[in-house]
């Protein structure tokens, strides 16, 4: 398998080498070693958690520029998500963004909240099928998808076979495009989304689940803000451009695309830690009262992602007023279209990739085990992390592993001493 | 260290906290991945170990859980000082509960516990003398 690339940078120079983000990254993918933070790729999510924690601003996300764009070179489809539209103070209209991007060069805008539309009715028919797998759990978010893959094998034919709005937003705006300027050949096109977070980057820059992303480029949302926001303040009368409902926008906050489903028996759980809770009891305990399971690594949803501007809140509210007075939805599939998901929109299951393996060989994975469990028993357990490693846990499995040297550990003789005393 | 002895670890089931109850098989799952089993046997396991959790904190007020790993099967014993089980056979029978109604509130005490066990598991064996304790030693063969 193809290394990962990630899309959460360290810059070492700024980095202190404390605790913060260690302690923070729910995957235990990070130690601090030669006095600053290390990222394992196998087992980064990029859920972008230590970069919203880090006080020293060392930790960014990396997408492409507005610069690299090919403006004026090639025709440049913008993809705005829904997240987008609730960054902007007293809007009422999204045709203002929609405009905005049109005046800062890009040659067409595909709004990604039309394909959402779309995926929840793919999604409502899926959901009549009884030969699936229950409950449904939504791909939407690639934290989520990557997660599942790497530590609950169990559930991952529970993900909806359905491509993300994201690449169903790039492969229609193509088509669209093509059909409106017939001059335009697929070549000439390139698709550029705008994305509230750095999973979003990498699910583009990583073709992990086997299909060629349809997503050119992918540039931050706080990297359009300020152009936008200068654009937008020209604008008198903005293009009717806009074409999503209310559904397509409620995409944007946790709970928006499982209530449209219409159907009362769902879940919607966000922030990482609370993700992980609910697959940790899916894949143990059986829920027959539920449908379907929308899940969100970032708090609040897509308009808590860590490339975004405003406090996710009141991106909430602002989203809440801009989408009161539109239609419910505007994007339907034809009726055939509805009952066949089209080929090209399925989403083929993840792999289990066994990144947690502690070797391939099961019984030197277990005397791996055995050592680090007995390890682990001498060890204070305070699970400080002065050590360079997140607990003493993982402090045993690196020192067992080599990675680590047991004289690491500041308070071993002091956790003995406890021990001792107990006894 | 010797390499045919089996992988051996204990927990603690607290029986004070309903809220923390399921937690060790989420711990032993952590564990059984790392050793590299197949998902299939792991989810096995972790069901068991969940729903005799669960019932060692609704009926006995917590206890010990002892898990044993070989090459060829893990073994699991519950032991808890509880109140015991008064007729086993009964209790294996889908849908009967002693469960109290302010935990069948909380959606539990349907009376699945002990037949899911038997589900998920190649064998299943229980120890139990009223107003001593109970003893539920399960495996699964990998």
């Amino acid at each position: 398998m193809a290394p990962y690339k990630h899309s959460v940078a360290l810059d070492t120079e700024k980095c202190k080498g404390c605790i913060t983000c260690l302690k923070r990254c729910p995957t235990e993918a990070i130690r601090i070693r030669d006095g600053h933070a290390v990222i394992n790729s196998d087992r980064c999510i990029d859920c972008g958690e230590c970069i919203r924690q880090c006080q020293h601003k060392a930790k960014r996300a990396v997408a492409d520029k507005l610069a690299d764009l090919p403006f004026g070179k090639k025709f440049v489809i913008a993809l705005p998500p829904p997240s987008l539209y609730g960054q902007f103070e007293n809007l009422d209209d999204a045709d203002y963004i929609l405009q905005g991007l049109l005046d800062i060069g890009f040659d067409y805008v595909y709004e990604v909240a039309r394909s959402a539309e779309l995926v929840t009715e793919y999604t409502r028919q899926y959901l009549k099928r009884d030969d699936i797998r229950r409950p449904v759990i939504s791909s939407a978010c690639p934290v989520v998808t990557r997660l599942i893959s790497l530590r609950f094998p169990y559930l991952c034919d529970n993900l909806v076979p359905i491509m993300p709005p994201m690449e169903i937003a790039a492969a229609k705006a193509r088509e669209e495009a093509m059909a409106k300027n017939p001059e335009l050949k697929s070549e000439d096109i390139v698709t550029v989304f705008i994305a509230p977070c750095p999973a979003k980057v990498s699910s583009v820059k990583n073709d992990f689940t086997g299909y060629d992303s349809h997503v050119d480029y992918v540039v931050a949302v706080n990297e359009v803000y300020f152009e936008l926001l200068g654009a937008m303040s020209k604008i008198k009368t903005p293009s009717p451009i806009s074409k999503t409902g209310m559904v397509g926008m409620s995409w944007a906050v946790s709970g928006g695309e499982a209530s449209a489903l219409l159907n009362d028996r769902y879940l919607a759980a966000d922030g990482i830690e609370n993700i992980i809770k609910v697959l940790d009891e899916l894949e143990t305990a059986s829920f027959p009262f539920l449908d379907y399971i929308e899940l969100n690594a970032c708090s609040s949803g897509c308009v808590g992602g860590v490339m975004t501007v405003g406090n996710p809140y009141l991106t909430k509210v602002k989203i809440q007023n801009l989408k009161r007075y539109l239609p419910v939805m505007q994007n339907r599939p034809s009726v055939e279209e509805a009952k066949h998901i089209p080929e090209k929109f399925e989403y083929r299951q993840q792999e289990y990739e066994p990144v947690s393996r502690l070797d391939s060989d099961r019984k030197t994975a277990m005397s791996l085990m055995k050592e680090i469990l007995a390890l682990d028993e001498r060890l204070p357990g305070f699970d400080c992390g002065a050590c360079g490693s997140p607990t003493c846990r993982a402090f045993a499995e690196d020192v067992i592993k080599k990675k680590a040297e047991l004289e690491d550990c500041a308070f071993l003789e002091r956790g003995n001493k406890k021990k001792k005393s107990q006894e | 260290m010797d390499n045919s002895a089996p992988l051996e670890f204990h927990f603690v089931v607290d029986g004070n906290d309903f809220t923390s109850a399921g937690e060790a098989s989420v711990e032993v799952k952590k564990i059984l991945r790392r050793i590299g089993l197949d998902s299939e046997v792991i989810r096995r396991v972790s069901i068991a170990m969940y729903e005799a959790e669960i019932n060692m904190v609704i009926h006995a007020g917590g206890g010990e859980a002892d898990v044993s790993v070989t090459t060829d099967r893990i073994t699991l014993v519950m032991t808890d000082k509880g109140p015991g089980i008064a007729d086993i056979e009964l209790a294996m029978r889908e849908g009967y509960s002693t469960a109290p109604d302010n935990i069948r509130s909380l959606g539990f005490g349907a009376g699945m516990g002990l037949p899911n066990i038997k589900r998920y598991t190649d064998e299943l064996h229980i120890e139990s003398e009223v107003g001593k304790g109970t003893k539920i030693t399960m495996s699964v063969n990998i």
